[in-house]
């Protein structure tokens, strides 16, 4: 009893723990190897070799797709985290309606990211949104037309990306916001101390924790945006605004290379270790040096 | 405990009770006149006993619908039948899911061969053209030419029987503020006027060679690049919303006028005929621009592994029914197409399945007939894809047609 007792959390947890271990560890590594085959249409246990990585490197829809990662993830992240401390420090001056207004911001994310890319689509379409709007309006030579210029329509993913996180981040950090001891911020302000290095010098300095977990959440949102880029763009114009977990869609089901979709997978999922593990492992050992 | 053992009971009796053949059908026909086209066949089947286990995905595309048809395979677990087409059928073949061929036995009892020409036989047959694998259910002509009549009448405008009578209409009706081409830039949209191009531009000869051969001196050729320059012609006749645009908004455009033409297959026709639309009257379709060629998309149902007497009977009834005179009439009007048996009278179709039909007949006889890359008949998915990239890029910047040829050319070859 005593036994059953003591262990009963690690008998309770087992199962969960088996199944991730089996479906997220297991199937990472089961695309690893698939990611050495030449399967085509159908999964092919016979081992290839590396030429899956060559070939998808060769590929121009590949850089195109690793270059747009890039712009999107960091300017999602920078333009999700100004925007939302922003929101957030203007939110925490005990201001009237809060909650209302806090609502409002954080409404976005309510939606899917499919409604999100639909209602964007529209707003940004040249013959229907605000292009539209403008010139009705008598601006006859405006012209706002990323949605459709190769080069820019990636921007236009960033634009509803960010309409889309940034209240969500706000959320995140009011919540840490609050959670700062009043008796700090008035020994700063009996120091003399302003407003604006209250908060910069201050308050945002102990909110480490928070920018982590913001940061972890957006970058893995950014890396796996799937369904924003297809209801907004599809990839378009052309394969303009492709995205790596785009890509991997359309060759391992649209294009029957099962073999490159899992490399590219694996690229994927390496990059988000890239990012993620150096951050986590910084700000985790910080934490331990606290204590 | 014993609800329980009553629930198992409910859950498993009808897998033990059910000796019917059965068939469970994977297919992505779920709006308007496709749905209605299906359910001819559903009838059918129940009429003769059989049970039909409705497996429809939602969105052309089929995203979700190929992750659970694969998933599916790979687990033993096929469904009878699924809306799978052209060269992916010996796909899927060769990594031996589809023998031992059940409906084979069926197709030779009736004749199959003799009921279908050789070119749409031959894509239906696995085990390298011994058995049938397959059944087709129709053939759609993809190279057509969607126009209002109304607005070719005011301009005083044909339709046109040559590229470059197309390209003068076209400056002739922009100049008047109406867009030319109703067009939709996704890329398969960008792949379906590329191959009508294609064939119009570059000859029947041509096409074979780059689209069915995969010859790479042709895919990277002066005629290639040549297709590519009339391509960009093309863009500028579209306007700027089309990128990203649906297929029927496109045909949408050309009901009421705020388009004179629309590239697209023949089931475009139904848009027209749900608003109430006649061909001849109010749209005129005709085949874009080429030496008598043909572009064909034949839809069809591959037949997996089976096992087990109900399900085998089920493939069996079920390939029957779909080659059946019935079915292939009545689906085909609904649908647009014209049935792929060739024996089925033409009288109740409209004008414009009539001249596919006969068109259909020419084109066999001069070698026109071809399969459609764009609609995944001529090539495998790899190769189709890594053309169509290549495509839609190119119709949507400012690259140059010899760099577009190139770059089809190392696509291709880093396909194989």
């Amino acid at each position: 009893m005593i036994w059953l007792k003591r262990n009963l959390p690690k008998i309770v947890i087992s199962p969960s723990c088996a199944l991730l271990v089996w479906f997220v560890y297991g199937f990472i590594l089961w695309t690893l190897y698939i990611s050495f085959t030449k399967s085509k249409i159908l999964p092919n246990y016979k081992f290839w070799g590396i030429d899956q990585y060559f070939r998808l490197w060769s590929m121009d829809r590949w850089h195109v797709s690793v270059s747009n990662l890039f712009i999107y993830t960091s300017l999602f992240l920078i333009l999700c985290i100004l925007i939302g401390i922003v929101l957030a420090i203007l939110l925490d001056q005990k201001i009237r309606a809060e909650g209302f207004l806090r609502t409002i911001y954080l409404y976005p994310m309510a939606l899917s990211f499919i409604v999100t890319g639909t209602a964007w689509k529209w707003i940004l379409n040249p013959t229907l949104g605000i292009e539209k709007f403008f010139i009705d309006i008598g601006f006859e030579n405006f012209t706002f037309d990323w949605l459709i210029t190769p080069g820019m329509s990636i921007y236009t993913i960033v634009i509803a990306g960010v309409w889309q996180s940034s209240g969500f981040i706000m959320a995140i950090f009011l919540a840490g916001l609050r959670s700062v001891d009043d008796e700090i911020i008035k020994a700063a302000k009996i120091d003399g101390a302003g407003v604006v290095s209250i908060y910069t010098k201050i308050i945002l300095p102990m909110m480490r924790p928070v920018f982590m977990s913001a940061v972890v959440i957006l970058v893995h949102l950014a890396i796996k945006s799937y369904d924003l880029v297809i209801a907004l763009t599809s990839g378009g114009p052309g394969t303009s605004s492709d995205m790596p977990a785009v890509f991997m869609t359309q060759f391992a089901f649209h294009r029957s290379e099962i073999g490159l979709a899992s490399s590219s997978a694996i690229m994927m999922f390496l990059t988000v270790t890239a990012i993620v593990i150096p951050y986590l492992y910084s700000e985790l050992k910080r934490e331990d040096g606290k204590k | 405990m014993k609800k329980i053992l009553i629930a198992i009971y409910i859950f498993l009796i009808p897998s033990f009770v059910s000796a019917a053949p059965t068939a469970e059908v994977l297919h992505w026909w779920t709006s308007g006149g496709e749905a209605k086209a299906l359910q001819v066949l559903k009838d059918d089947f129940a009429k003769q006993g059989g049970v039909w286990k409705d497996m429809p995905v939602a969105g052309g595309g089929g995203d979700a619908a190929m992750q659970t048809l694969k998933a599916r395979i790979v687990a033993n677990d096929a469904p009878a039948a699924a809306q799978i087409k052209g060269p992916t059928i010996q796909e899927y073949d060769e990594e031996g899911v589809v023998s031992p061929y059940n409906i084979n036995e069926v197709a030779q009892k009736e004749g199959w061969d003799k009921l279908l020409s050789s070119q749409v036989a031959n894509h239906m047959k696995c085990e390298d053209g011994k058995s049938y694998c397959a059944a087709p259910v129709n053939i759609h002509r993809i190279d057509w030419f969607w126009a209002n009549k109304k607005v070719l009448d005011d301009n005083g405008i044909k339709m046109p029987t040559s590229w470059a009578e197309f390209n003068a209409a076209a400056d002739k009706l922009q100049a008047k503020g109406i867009i030319p081409l109703a067009h939709g830039s996704q890329p398969w949209q960008d792949a379906t006027v590329f191959e009508a191009v294609a064939l119009g531009v570059g000859g029947n000869d041509f096409y074979k060679k780059a689209f069915v051969d995969l010859d790479l001196n042709t895919l990277g050729g002066s005629t290639m690049v040549k297709v590519f320059d009339q391509m960009r012609k093309l863009k500028s006749y579209t306007d700027q919303g089309s990128p990203g645009r649906d297929w029927n908004v496109a045909t949408g455009m050309v009901m009421e006028g705020k388009a004179a033409f629309q590239i697209m297959g023949d089931w475009a026709k139904g848009e027209f005929a749900a608003a109430g639309m006649e061909p001849g009257k109010d749209y005129l379709c005709s085949p874009t621009p080429s030496n008598s060629g043909y572009l064909y998309n034949v839809d069809s149902f591959i037949f997996y592994k089976n096992a087990g007497k109900d399900k085998v009977e089920g493939q069996k009834l079920l390939a029957s029914l779909m080659m059946g005179k019935n079915f292939q009439k009545v689906f085909n009007i609904y649908k647009g197409s014209i049935p792929a048996r060739l024996d089925v009278s033409m009288a109740d179709f409209d004008m414009c399945a009539k001249k596919s039909n006969s068109d259909l007949k020419t084109a066999g006889s001069k070698g026109g007939l071809l399969p459609s890359f764009a609609h995944g008949m001529a090539l495998r998915l790899a190769q189709k894809g890594a053309i169509q990239d290549v495509v839609t890029e190119h119709f949507n910047s400012n690259m140059s047609s010899q760099d577009a040829a190139k770059k089809v050319a190392a696509a291709v070859k880093a396909s194989l």
